[in-house]
Parts: structure tokens; sequence; C-alpha cells
């Protein structure tokens, strides 16, 4: 079996099993084939599972010969590594938790092995989902597939490049302010994040609760379809799960978009956006307009102040949600002669920079005299980002613009200034302080680097978007940008 | 009140913050058992209650209802909506290094208790009810030759329900007096076993010394699980802030804990105590909505609480105040009393009254059993009574029948049939055995006649002794009196 099968629909992959032409242990093989030839000059994966996989996959062609296989079982998968794996170490990319091994199983990792699919592995991230780049991983930064100078996106960088390499069909990721648009924007797959709430959180490490999302990362939109109608739905596990019912994500894939009305906001095109994402993404927007949707020229004033509140709302929430690893029962433990003394020293051994960096701000933030001022200020600013959306979408169906205002930029070139890493998710951010939902599908190059256009849609508005991506990417002619890999041995 | 800080002027202002531990089946936000007494550490604990990463809370509806009870029985404001909240600070037995708590927006708001005494009623007004989880428990060891702390979690996450007073009592007996009502009221509700000795109900207190107008520095003492160590703790505490203000020294604004075997309040001045616990809203957790009607529908179906039920037993039942008092202490008892009441014929309150407070708590004590562990019933006193008021049986026979019931539950007819102990009221039998117990002890014969008949008692004993307490002593009283005449002795 070739390996170019590999960078087909897992959709295809899934009918070829079915009619018995190739087997999950053959696609099993090949994918671990790929990483071990691959991985070592990407850096996707932090664990890879491949006995655990090679049985799975033995038991997926069992599915298959039983008759009760789905679209999922014995597709290769990976799990960016902030979501709990029961007995499978999960690291969340920092050295606290370099060997804590969950002893639950995470409620999406349980909805996915049980439909069958293949778990190849856990993947690479920016330390507890901090960051737009990847390197903030506690352990190697992630390459990426397009130009290994250059970082993958962040902070599911790895399930980002491991999806654009073929080291896996699809992976979850996690989108707390662009986490998963973002790295899938400059690794040049989809990434949706799904309306907060309708897919469980049980299991995902929490980094700032009331943004947090988990959400599919593809190389097009059916199988981005297919991955979060088996994730999403309520969970009496988590109090947030939305009870609404889950559609037929696919079924809803029909082409159509005649009639449609997408808004084009004002602020997602300042004259800081590189030139060529402006060109690519305009030219997105007119083959949508070509295809017989309106564009709307909208504004969505509140952008700017949601970058700034996200800085307070998200670190506040992080300051909390980390004050669990202290050493005491999981993870990294420095010996000291009393409590406190260990408590400070495993922190401050176990926890990165970007992560210091942001419990401070959020101590602060939260601390007596300052509380007012920053965070109640910063949720009422919130309240506002969200009155824009329902404002917006009271005029327009969807949201078109740049996912990110650049291409994949080089490795360490903003490592050292944090201001400028932030403002990688300008047009991704104000989303989650929604709390709506949102895709980035790839609308070309720019210099060589793939460039996302990202439709965002109101809360539960996942079947529109998808559609509008779906309807896009198929005009487009490019269902799949494949990086011209050039390192790796040989296959 | 201490003579010293009268003397110079000085008012105490005490508050009280009451935790007490529901009755729930399961812990606050997780399904494990919340009822580990005797339990094996670490062995009511699910990756919740532990906070593990990832793992999230699921707010208990029988908690929130036993907390709805008691806001409403203290006569608090429910606000339709309220939230839980993050209460940030290290501890090792803080498994997730914050504790779920309440703080902008409690269940209950602005309610007072009644407490009865001697001189009358006092209102204690309650700031607030609110809910929250209890934390683990840290011990200190030596394993190996090495000093060690363990921590049990058996105990993190059950529901414990805060109560705050007014700063409005002003001496310890009254403190003392209030904890003992909000204890009642909670026994009362059955959602607190009182059982103090368990540590399912305890105390801080704040006390400071007020001159005039001046308010004086508060001093929290922290964790008093027993009335006696809340009147101590207070009286110690009045003594040294008044000494201390006398000899021209401050009071200085701190916590402070109370030593059991040395009687006195000590300092704790730790690095934990930053007092700063940066409070924010949960974002796992859902705002609550409780409706008015809710309210009113928990109002109008709270059990009957000790004030009004004494109060009625003085009004209706006729009882002392005392009696009233003893009766309602045991939420049991009084049920045990008010059944009894409504078997009787009417007017028999006084009866019913005498036996519960004099035979029944004194086996009880004897036994030392709770009252459900008795075999005593309404129907089984009642009983009893019939019997000892229509003649069958003696004073002194009832009590004998009633420790027979006591131990076996058999009812109190079948106790007297088995043992022959139907009172003699056969006058020619009865006056045949006083006849010889009179010719049997010439020197108490001799005894009564030269005191004019003041000494019978000792005879009527005698009597009694020879009928194995069958006798009617009324009876035997006329009998000696009648053979015993100056009329008869003369002839």
């Amino acid at each position: 079996m070739t390996e170019g099968i590999l960078h087909r629909s897992f959709l295809d992959l899934h009918e070829l099993m079915a009619r018995r032409e190739i087997s999950s242990v053959d696609v099993t093989r090949a994918t671990l084939e790929r990483v071990q030839r691959l991985d070592p000059d990407v850096g996707a994966y932090l664990l890879v599972t491949e006995e655990q996989a090679l049985a799975q996959a033995v038991e997926a062609d069992r599915a298959y010969a039983e008759d009760r296989a789905n679209a999922l079982t014995g597709i290769p998968f990976a799990l960016k590594d902030i979501i709990s794996t029961l007995g499978i170490r999960t690291t969340c990319g920092s050295r606290i938790l370099e060997n804590y091994v969950p002893v639950y199983q995470g409620q999406v990792a349980g909805r996915l092995l049980e439909s069958g699919a293949v778990l190849i592995g856990k993947t690479n991230m920016d330390e507890f989902a901090m960051g737009s780049s990847t390197e903030h991983s506690g352990f190697f930064p992630t390459r990426n597939p397009w130009d290994r100078d250059r970082v993958p996106g962040g902070s599911s960088g790895g399930s980002a490049a491991a999806v654009s390499a073929g080291m896996a069909a699809f992976a979850l990721g996690t989108d707390t302010g662009g986490s998963i648009r973002q790295p899938a924007s400059l690794c040049g797959v989809v990434g949706l994040k799904p309306t907060y709430g309708r897919v469980s959180r049980y299991g995902l490490v929490a980094f700032a609760s009331s943004l947090d999302q988990i959400g599919p990362i593809a190389r097009s939109v059916p199988e981005v379809a297919a991955v979060l109608g088996v994730i999403a739905g309520h969970d009496p596990h988590d109090s947030t799960t939305l009870r609404a019912e889950v559609p037929d994500y696919r079924a809803g894939l029909t082409g159509e978009v005649r009639g449609l009305r997408i808004g084009v906001p004002k602020e997602y095109f300042p004259d800081t956006l590189e030139s060529g994402v402006a060109a690519a993404v305009s030219q997105g927007l007119a083959s949508l307009e070509s295809l017989g949707a309106h564009l709307v020229d909208i504004s969505l004033p509140m952008t700017d102040a949601a970058l700034s509140c996200y800085y307070i709302v998200a670190p506040s929430e992080a300051m909390s949600n980390l004050a669990r690893y202290d050493g005491v029962r999981y993870g990294l433990r420095e010996q000291a002669a009393d409590v406190w003394t260990l408590f400070d020293r495993t922190r401050e051994r176990g926890f990165g920079a970007e992560v210091k960096r942001r419990i401070l701000v959020g101590a602060y933030a939260l601390s007596k005299g300052y509380y007012e001022a920053y965070y109640v200020k910063a949720l009422e600013v919130r309240a506002l980002v969200q009155r824009d959306f329902e404002a917006a979408f009271q005029q327009v169906d969807v949201i078109a613009g740049p996912t990110s205002p650049t291409t994949a930029f080089r490795l360490g070139e903003r490592l050292d200034d944090p201001l400028s890493m932030y403002l990688a998710d300008a047009f991704t951010l104000p989303a989650n302080m929604a709390g709506i939902c949102g895709v980035s599908v790839p609308c070309g190059l720019a210099g060589g680097l793939p460039v996302g256009l990202q439709i965002l849609g109101p809360k539960l508005g996942e079947q529109t978007i998808l559609r509008v991506a779906d309807a896009y990417e198929r005009s487009a002619g490019f269902n799949v940008l494949v990086p011209p890999l050039t390192f790796g041995a040989p296959a | 009140m201490t003579g010293g800080s009268q003397g110079a002027g000085y008012r105490p202002v005490i508050g009280l913050e009451v935790h007490a531990q529901l009755l729930t089946h399961s812990k606050m936000f997780c399904g494990c058992d919340a009822r580990y007494s005797g339990a094996r550490p670490n062995s009511h604990v699910c990756p919740v209650c532990l906070g593990l990463p990832g793992a999230l809370p699921v707010i208990n509806r029988a908690a929130l209802e036993q907390t709805l009870m008691v806001a409403t029985a203290l006569n608090c404001r429910v606000p339709e909506t309220s939230r839980f909240d993050r209460k940030n600070y290290p501890y090792p037995d803080i498994p997730k290094g914050y504790q779920i708590s309440q703080y902008a927006a409690p269940l209950g708001r602005a309610g007072h208790l009644d407490i009865f005494h001697a001189d009358g009623p006092d209102r204690v007004g309650i700031i607030r009810v609110h809910l929250e989880e209890d934390t683990g428990k840290t011990m200190h060891s030596v394993l190996d030759g090495r000093p060690v702390s363990l921590v049990d979690y058996n105990r993190s996450g059950v529901p414990l329900l805060e109560i705050v007073s007014e700063p409005c009592i002003h001496s310890p007996d009254a403190a003392r007096r209030y904890f003992a009502g909000l204890r009642e009221v909670l026994v009362y509700l059955g959602v607190n076993s009182g059982d103090m000795e368990e540590g399912v109900l305890r105390a801080d207190v704040n006390v400071s010394l007020s001159r005039g107008a001046h308010p004086g520095a508060k001093v929290e003492i922290k964790n008093l699980n027993s009335f006696r160590a809340v009147t101590r703790a207070l009286e110690f505490e009045i003594d040294r802030q008044a000494a201390l203000l006398e000899a021209g020294g401050q009071v200085a604004q701190e916590t402070r804990g109370w030593d059991e075997g040395q009687e006195e309040t000590v300092s704790q001045r730790s690095k934990e105590y930053a007092e700063d616990y940066r409070y924010f809203p949960e974002p796992d957790l859902p705002a609550l909505t409780v409706s008015p009607e809710r309210v009113e529908e928990i109002r109008r179906t709270l059990p009957e609480l000790p004030a009004a039920r004494r109060a009625r037993y003085v009004d209706s039942a006729g009882l002392s105040p005392y009696e009233a008092e003893v009766i309602t202490q045991d939420p049991a008892l009084a049920s045990l009393f008010d059944e009894t009441l409504s078997l009787q014929p009417p007017g028999g309150s006084k009866a019913v009254a005498n036996w519960i407070m004099g035979e029944l708590l004194r086996l009880l004590h004897e036994a030392a059993v709770p009252l459900e562990a008795s075999n005593i019933s309404p129907r089984g006193l009642s009983g009893l009574l019939r019997l000892l008021g229509d003649g069958t049986i003696t004073n002194a026979q009832a009590k004998i029948v009633f420790a027979r019931m006591f131990e076996t539950g058999a009812e109190a007819d079948e106790i007297v049939r088995r043992e022959g102990l139907a009172q003699i009221a056969d006058t020619d039998e009865l006056a045949a055995t006083v006849r010889r117990v009179l010719a049997e002890n010439e020197a108490l014969v001799r005894d009564y006649v030269e005191k004019g008949g003041k000494t019978e008692g000792p005879l009527i004993g005698k009597v009694m002794a020879a009928t194995g307490g069958r006798a009617n002593a009324a009876l035997v009283r006329e009998l000696i009196r009648s053979l015993l005449s100056p009329e008869a002795t003369a002839q």
C-alpha cells in the first residue's frame, strides 16, 4: 500500500474498508510508518501509542467483518495531549505532568475509541494550551510541514501538523482563543471550534474553563463534520454542555449558499493584515459571492477590546485551574522540608515561562483592590463582545474573514515578544469570548504558505458554517492542500 | 460575661460562622458516598473530589434542596439567582487549589433565628446561608521513623453549609445558646446529624471589644466543635483582649486557634492565610435559579421547628417552659410526645411528659442509645398509660413494665399478663396482708402511734414489698390508717 492513500479523505478510506479493499491494520501500519519517517523532523507527537493502535486496528477490522462499523471505525487519529486518555500519559505539554497517567477516560476520547477510531498518539502543544506557535511546549517545538523553519501555529500545533503531514486522518484540538483555527490556518487544514457547550469538556484539562472547547481538525470539511457528529452532545458529567440535539452534520453539506448573507467585518481587515493573506481571503470571499452568497459589510467594534479582555479572563481562570499542580497528589514533585516550599519548588521547576506569566497576570487581576478594575471590567466587555455578534447575526447568516493576520511565522520570531504572539489570535478569540462557533478552511497560499478563511456562526450554527466552508472547498478545487514534504527518510 | 471586661466598660461583639455537613447520600459535586465516618482513608474518592485534571463538578440537587430548607427556616430571603464561586487558596487538603463556595450570590440572605431562654427571646440576625464543599483532612504522623504528613480526601467534597450570623451577640453564653439553637434547627430539618464529636458541626467565632462608639479589632477563633469550646474560647478571648486593652496595649486583628488542653487561644500566624481568596464565578457550573414559587413550596412543607413546637407545648398542651424545652431538644422525643398524646384521652399531656422526661430519658441515658434505637413507640407508651390510668397497675409496677418494654419491645398489657403484675385492689386480700405486716413490725407500729400517724411511709413500703409492688398504694394507706386508728387500737 502506498503512503499516498494517507492523504485521501477518511470517508473514502471508510468506504474502502467497508468493501474490504483495504484494512484498518494496513492504514494504521502505514500511518505509523509515516510517523516514524516524518515526525523526527516535524515533532507533532509527544507519544505514539503504536501497540494499542495496532490492537485497535485489528478490532476495527473485526467490526467491519461483522458489519458494525461506522465512518470513524478503523480510522487513525491523534489527540492533543491535553485530552485525558485512560492509562495513556497526558502531559498538557508540561514538565509538571511529564509522568501523569489519567485513571479515568475523558468523554471525547471515550466516544472516539468506542466508535472504533484508532488512536495513533498524543500531540504536542503549547504548555497548557497557552500560546500560538507550539514553541511553548515544555518538551520541544513542533515544525510546520510546509516549512520546517516556521511554526505550525498553536496551541494545537501538533494536531494540525500531524493532519497536514498525513500522520493522522484527523485530530482533536482545543480552542480557547483560536488554538484550533489558527494552527489549522497555518498548516493548511480545516479546523472547527464548536459552540461553547457543544462538546463535553469532561477530561479536557482546563486552561480557561469558560472559553475552552474541543474540536476536530481534518483535511476536508466533510471529515470535520463527521468527527463533530461523534463528539458533540450533552454530557451529564459536564454541566456546561448544551442539551440541543446533534444534527447530521454531513447531511447538511448541500453545497448550496445562494442567498446566504455573509458579513465581512471591517475590523478583520486592518492595514497591518499581511497582503498575501488579504488577497487570498478576498479571493475566497469572491468565490462565495460567485456561488450566489451576498457579501455584507459589517462592523464588530469590540474586536480590539476583546483581545484586551481575553488576556484578563483567560489568565484569571488559568491561575485558578493550574493551582492544583502542587506536587502533592500526582505529577512532578520537588522534595522540600515543608509543604509550602514543596509547592513553590515544584511549580518553579514544572511550569514554563509563559504559564508563569499568565498565572501572575491572573493572580493580579483577581486580587483585592484590582478585581473590579480588571476582572469585573473584562466581564463587562465580554458581554459587549457577545452583543456585537448578536447584533451582527441579526443582519447576516455568517461572518467571514481571515483566520490569522499572517501566514506561519518563523520559529523564534515572536518568542521574546508576548504581545506580538498574542496578536496572532486577534480574529479568533472574539468567538471564544462570545461562545459562538467558527471554522477555518484553507483558501490558498501566500508565498507558498497556507492561508485560512475563517467562517463564524451564531451559537449552534455549526451546520451553517460547515455548509459554507464545504461549498467554498468544493468550488476552490483543492479539496486538500498537500505540503511539499522536502524532508524525512525515503518511504 | 466575664467580670474584667464589663468592669472596664468594654462590650464584647461576637459573630459566628457555623459550618454544618449536610446529610446527603452523595458528595456535593460527585457521586461518592458522603458518609465516610470510619471508612479507610481515601476510599470515598473519585476524579472529581480528588480534583484530577479535567474532572468537572456536577451539583448535588439534594444538597441544594436542604440548603433551601435551612435558608427558609432561618427566615432568609432566597434570591432568584445565585451562583457558585471559586475560593482560591493553596492547601494540601484542597485538591483543586480552590474550594467551590458561594461568595457574591449566596442561596440565602438576611434572615434571623429567635433563641428562647429564661430572660425572653433573643433574635440573632443571619447575614447569609451558603453552600460549599468540605476539604480533605491532613494528619501528621511518623512513617518508618520519619515525620510525614498524610492527607485523607474522604471528606473532600462533602456538602457543607455555612451560616454566618450578624455580629450582634454580646456574651459567650448567648453565643452558645445561638449555636445550640442553630444545631437544633438543623437536626429538626434532618439536614445535619448534630453529632459534634464527629466534626459535622463546627463554628468559627469572631469577637472584638468595643468601648462606647469605638469598635475594637476583630479576632477570629477557628474550628470550635463543641458548645463548651465556644463558651470557653470566648471567655478566654474576652479576658485576654480586656487585659491587653487595660494595660494600654492593642488587640491585633488576627486568626487564633483554640487549644483544648491548655484552654487558651493561640495566634495562628501562618503563610497560608494571606486572606485574599481571589473569588470569581465558578465557570464550570451554571448559575442557580430558584423561583419564588419553589421557595414558597419549601416553606409550606417545612417541618414544625423547635421554637414553634415549644410555644405550642406551653400554650396548648399546658407544659411548663422547662418541660417543653426538654422534650423539644430531640425531634424524636418531641414526635413521641405528639404521637403518644394523640392516642390518649384529652388532658393527658402532663403524664406523657413526665414519662418521657423521667423514665424514658433515664433508660436511654443508662443504655446510651438514641430513642430511634430503643423499643419505645407512641402506641406502647400510650398502652402503658392506659393501664396506669384505669388502675390495672400501680405506678411502681408501671416502671417495671416500662423497663421491660424498653428491653423487649413487648406491649404493656402483654407484659402485665405474662408476669402477673396486675395490682391487688381486693380490699379483703390486702387487709389480710396489712394485718400480717403490722403484726410483724411492732417497732414501726409503735413509732407510728407515738408520732400520731406521721410515719406511715415505712409501713406502706413494707406492705408494698410483701406484695411485690402489686398493691394499690392509696388503698394500703387507707387500710393502715383505719387499722391503726385510735378507735381501732383502743379496742
